[in-house]
Parts: structure tokens; sequence; C-alpha cells
């Protein structure tokens, strides 16, 4: 059976991590979530905040109200049967423009691939992401599996500097920079939607468990929806999806 | 017109924090708040705030206000308000509260012997802030003020016109010296490391080193020897999480830590001593004393009941008046 027995991890006294494994990818994913969904509406006293992570699901406590050994037990009950039991994710597509003016490494990258830029945009936009979690910054979301064919290491020198909107790709992932910010990914276009703002409650776009596609859009479009974005009309509907 | 203190100088660096904002760390967003929050609700207690009230966190030298209200009713912990008033200069000690007038010009001290020091003003700080904080953190803009530390010609709005005529108070005596040791839970990641690379941690004398900040107090001493390399899959961080890079030297996270991790944490700092990392300067030493998780909850628990008879005191103190 796939379902090793989680174990549950102090971090200190304000922190309990219930880790699944030592992996990423989508059945631990799956099952971190499943958690996430089911100790929010358990609401346990004590309990801060919850935050999915690629392998494990990290509870925040007040030990003023409740105490590791507490929460163990409140949550060992909650642990079995979490395969198969999310119901809803959220879809979105991403409107991004891949021309070289925003992909900065994309000619890099199909050199490392040995693909033409063009068959590497298409790989990029043909695959439905997982988000994982969020996390290095505001926002960030870490979105997975990259096709096996686009898979790098991170860049040897990290930039000082990246634009933010950046869609980048490392390793099996690919993300967008909510912020400038510096960072060691191959960028390969930039989206005209924000996916962070400080005024919205959340504050961001995508969250842990949601998938994403990318749609190529060329730089008028780009030019258009970015002023739309400035003038605070641009919002990203998403379709639930099963 | 509006009440304001007048930043005429910034001092070293200083910003607003509170206690943080918690409730969005699955959307990365970083709790921050004051490093030393011990002192921070000290500072509260004394000007009749609440605890989680924001207040200027002033690092080194801070900065020199100039107070543009009727009058403001402020208190240093962990430095001195150098006052100048009327053509006099004074000192209004640490934990002693102050009502200042229109026009007093007023410097935080360098910090006694803490990095840190806070400066309240009773009714807080009249700011909007960021996702129900207060608490600065520059990398994303949020909070303080336009989310960066204060500047010279800044104007920080104050919530009350005047300070409400009462007698001052001063904080009882609190121990608030750089530690030299804290607690600490082993775990996480303890496993990732070798026996030898867990004796040298538990074992040494770490040296704080400049290149720290508030997201995290990078140590300097001997590498802490990995047993399967330096690299895990993410997940995530507590406040005072130890995480050991490939160079092996610790880095305590603080309180602008990253919500996630890609290195492995041998321990973590009993929460009841994370507020003492505050105090450390550069070139400061530090050791650490592994105890279980519920004797870390304890000693919380325990710090928790200690500032809550503090609080009584001082009002105590108010009503016998």
């Amino acid at each position: 059976v796939s379902d090793s027995q989680p174990r549950l991890l102090p971090n200190g006294d304000t922190a309990l991590a219930v880790e699944f494994g030592e992996r990423i990818d989508r059945a631990t994913s799956e099952r971190v979530l499943a958690l996430h969904d089911r100790l929010a509406r358990a609401a346990l006293p004590g309990v801060v905040e919850l935050l999915p992570t690629f392998r494990s699901l990290m509870v925040h406590y007040d030990p003023v109200r409740t105490s590791g050994t507490a929460l163990a037990r409140a949550i060992e009950p909650l642990l079995d049967g979490l395969e198969g039991v999310r119901p809803a994710a959220r879809r979105w597509t991403l409107p991004v423009c891949y021309d070289p003016a925003f992909a900065l490494d994309l000619e890099e990258v199909a050199a490392r691939t040995s693909l033409t830029p063009a068959e590497v945009i298409e790989h990029h936009s043909a695959t439905t992401y997982h988000v994982y979690m969020i996390g290095f910054l505001p926002g960030y979301p870490y979105m997975g599996d990259l096709p096996q064919r686009l898979a790098l290491p991170r860049r040897e020198n990290p930039r000082t500097q990246v634009p933010a909107g950046s869609v980048a790709i490392a390793t099996t992932m690919t993300a967008v920079y909510t912020l400038a910010s510096p960072g060691g990914w191959h960028i390969l276009g930039r989206t005209p939607v924000p996916l962070w703002s400080r005024r919205r409650n959340p504050p961001a776009v995508l969250a842990p468990g949601d998938k994403v596609r990318f749609a190529p859009i060329d730089i008028a479009e780009f030019e258009r929806l970015a002023s739309e974005a400035a003038a605070g009309g641009l919002e990203l509907e998403s379709v639930a999806v099963r | 017109m509006n009440a304001a203190l007048h930043v005429t100088a910034s001092g070293s660096i200083a910003m607003l924090q509170d206690l943080g904002r918690t409730g969005n760390q699955r959307y990365g967003v970083p709790v921050s708040g004051a490093l030393d929050w011990v002192s921070l609700r000290i500072a509260n207690a004394v000007a009749g705030n609440p605890d989680g009230t924001a207040a200027l966190e002033c690092f080194y030298r801070g900065p020199t206000l100039e107070v543009a209200a009727d009058s403001v009713r402020a208190v240093a912990v962990g430095a001195a308000i150098e006052l100048a008033s009327g053509g006099r200069n004074r000192t209004v000690p640490a934990g002693q509260s102050v009502r200042l007038a229109r026009g007093d010009r007023f410097t935080v001290g360098p910090g006694e012997r803490s990095l840190v020091a806070y400066l309240a003003v009773e009714g807080g700080f009249a700011l909007p802030g960021d996702l129900g904080s207060l608490s600065t953190f520059p990398r994303a803009g949020l909070g303080g003020i336009d989310g960066r530390p204060i500047r010279k010609g800044d104007a920080l709005p104050l919530a009350l016109a005047a300070a409400p005529d009462r007698a001052e108070r001063r904080a009882p005596p609190w121990d608030r010296a750089p530690p030299a040791r804290v607690r600490i839970v082993l775990g996480p990641q303890d496993d990732h490391f070798t026996g030898e690379g867990r004796r040298t941690f538990l074992e040494s004398i770490y040296t704080v080193s400049r290149q720290s900040d508030r997201m995290g107090m990078r140590l300097e001493g001997p590498a802490i020897e990995h047993a399967k390399g330096f690299n895990i899959v993410s997940d995530g961080t507590a406040p005072g999480s130890i995480q050991v890079p490939g160079n092996g030297l610790p880095i305590v996270l603080l309180a602008d830590r990253p919500t996630t991790g890609g290195y492995p944490k041998i321990a973590t700092v009993a929460s009841a001593d994370v507020p003492a990392l505050g105090r450390l300067r550069p070139g400061a030493t530090i050791g650490f004393d592994p105890i279980g998780v519920a004797d870390a909850e304890a000693a919380r628990r325990e710090l928790e009941a200690r500032l809550a008879d503090l609080r009584t005191a001082l009002q105590a103190a108010r009503r016998a008046r």
C-alpha cells in the first residue's frame, strides 16, 4: 500500500508537522491537502494556522491554549482514509507572453533541451499544472509537474532582480515571480495578471491544490491586459473542476 | 490638525512592528512582527495599550521625533528617551512613561545592551496596516509607512490627539540581558545530521554574524556535519527554526522567516526564548540547551503568566492613585 503512516514531527512548541513522505508527487500532495481541509473544518482549539507544503502539513499552534500532545491526539484519528476524498479544485487559465522581450532564458532553455523555442513554449503551455504549495515569496506558486523534456537544474548564477510577473521553470516545477525579487529559475515569459495583491483578501489568487494552464498571448494582448490590470479591472475567473 | 510624530532624524533603522500577521502563511506571507515581543508587550503594558499595538522597533541608535500633537504619552523599553524640551535636556529611563508636549523633540537612545528597543505611544499609531497588521515587511511592501522603515520627513499619525491625564508608570524590573544560552527542542530533521554533527551543535558556542537580519540570525562557529546532504523537499518553518545549509553553519529563523524552507532543520528554539534572540547583537555568542516539547510549552506558559502579572501590577498601581 502507498499509504505509509504519516509522522508527527514537533517544530519546537509552536508547530507540529504532519509528514507524509520525503518525495514530491501528486498522491502525497493530495493527502496533505485532504488533511488540510479536514483540520480547517475541525477548527481544533489552539490551532493558529495551517500551511500545506509538498509533503507535509504544518500545524501552527498556541502552546498556551493547547499542547503538542493534545494536538497529536486530536489529529491521529483524522489521518485515515485521506486518499481520493478531496472534492473540488479550482482551474485557472493564465495568459503568458513568451515574447523575447520577457522570455530572458527561452533561447538558452531551447538550446539546453535540444528543442526549438516554439517547442519549449508548446511543451510549457500544453500541461495542466498542480499548485503544490505557495512559498519563497508571498503568492509564489510552486506548480508541477513540468514535462520531463524541460527539466533543468536552477541557473548557476541567480539573477539579482527578476521582474514581477515572470513565468519561470526549474527542476520539475514552474512558477510565477509575484514580486520583483532575486531568483535562480529560467525565465520563459511574463503574465500580465497580478497573482498577488496586499489589497485583496486572500492576497494571493492561487491556493495549494489549484490547477493551472498557461495560454500563450502576443505582446499586443499582453499590453492590453497589463493596462487593464493597472486600472484594477482584471480578474481571473476560476472554474470548479473535479 | 492631525496629531503625529514627525521624524527629524531616522536613526540607524526603525520600523513599526506589532505581534505579526497570522492567517496568510499558506499564501506565502511571512508572519513578521516584533523580534523581541516580550519588550514590545512590556512597552504596551506601560503605555496602557493592548498587547498587539504596533510600536517602533529601533535598531542601534533610534530616531529623533518631534511631537506635532497637543501631547503624547511615550515609553521606550530597551533604551532611554533623550528629551529636549523648553531648552532643557533630560533623560527618561527605559520602562518609564512620559507625557510630551507639542514641539518637544526626543531621541530613542542607543539600546542599553540590546540590539532592539521599542517605542510605544499611548493609543498607538493611526495607520491602516495590511492584512490585519501594521508590521513592516519591506520585501513585499507590507505594513508600516508605505511598507518600509521610517525616514526623515515622515509623519507618524497618532491615534490620540492628546495623552489622557493620569499618573506616569514604570515597568517593574525584568531581566532583559542578552542570553548566553537558549533552550531548543531537537528536530524536526535532526536525523539529517551525523551523531558528530548533533554533538557539534549542542557543545559549541556560536557567534552572531553581521549578515544577520530580521529574517534570520546567521551564526559562525564549528560546521555541523550533515548525514544525507543539505537539501530536503521544502516544508514549513517555525519561529526559531534552526536550519543548516550546505556550509554547516546554522541560521536561526526569526520574525520575517520565509514560510517554507529547503534546508534541514536540526532544532527549534523554545518559543519562550525566541524574543531574547532579538537582543543579541552581531559578535554576541550563544549556546543551545536541549529540552523536550512539554518543557518548552511549560516555559512559554510561565512566561505568559509573568507578563500577565506585570500587566496586573501596572493596572493596580494605576487604581491606587
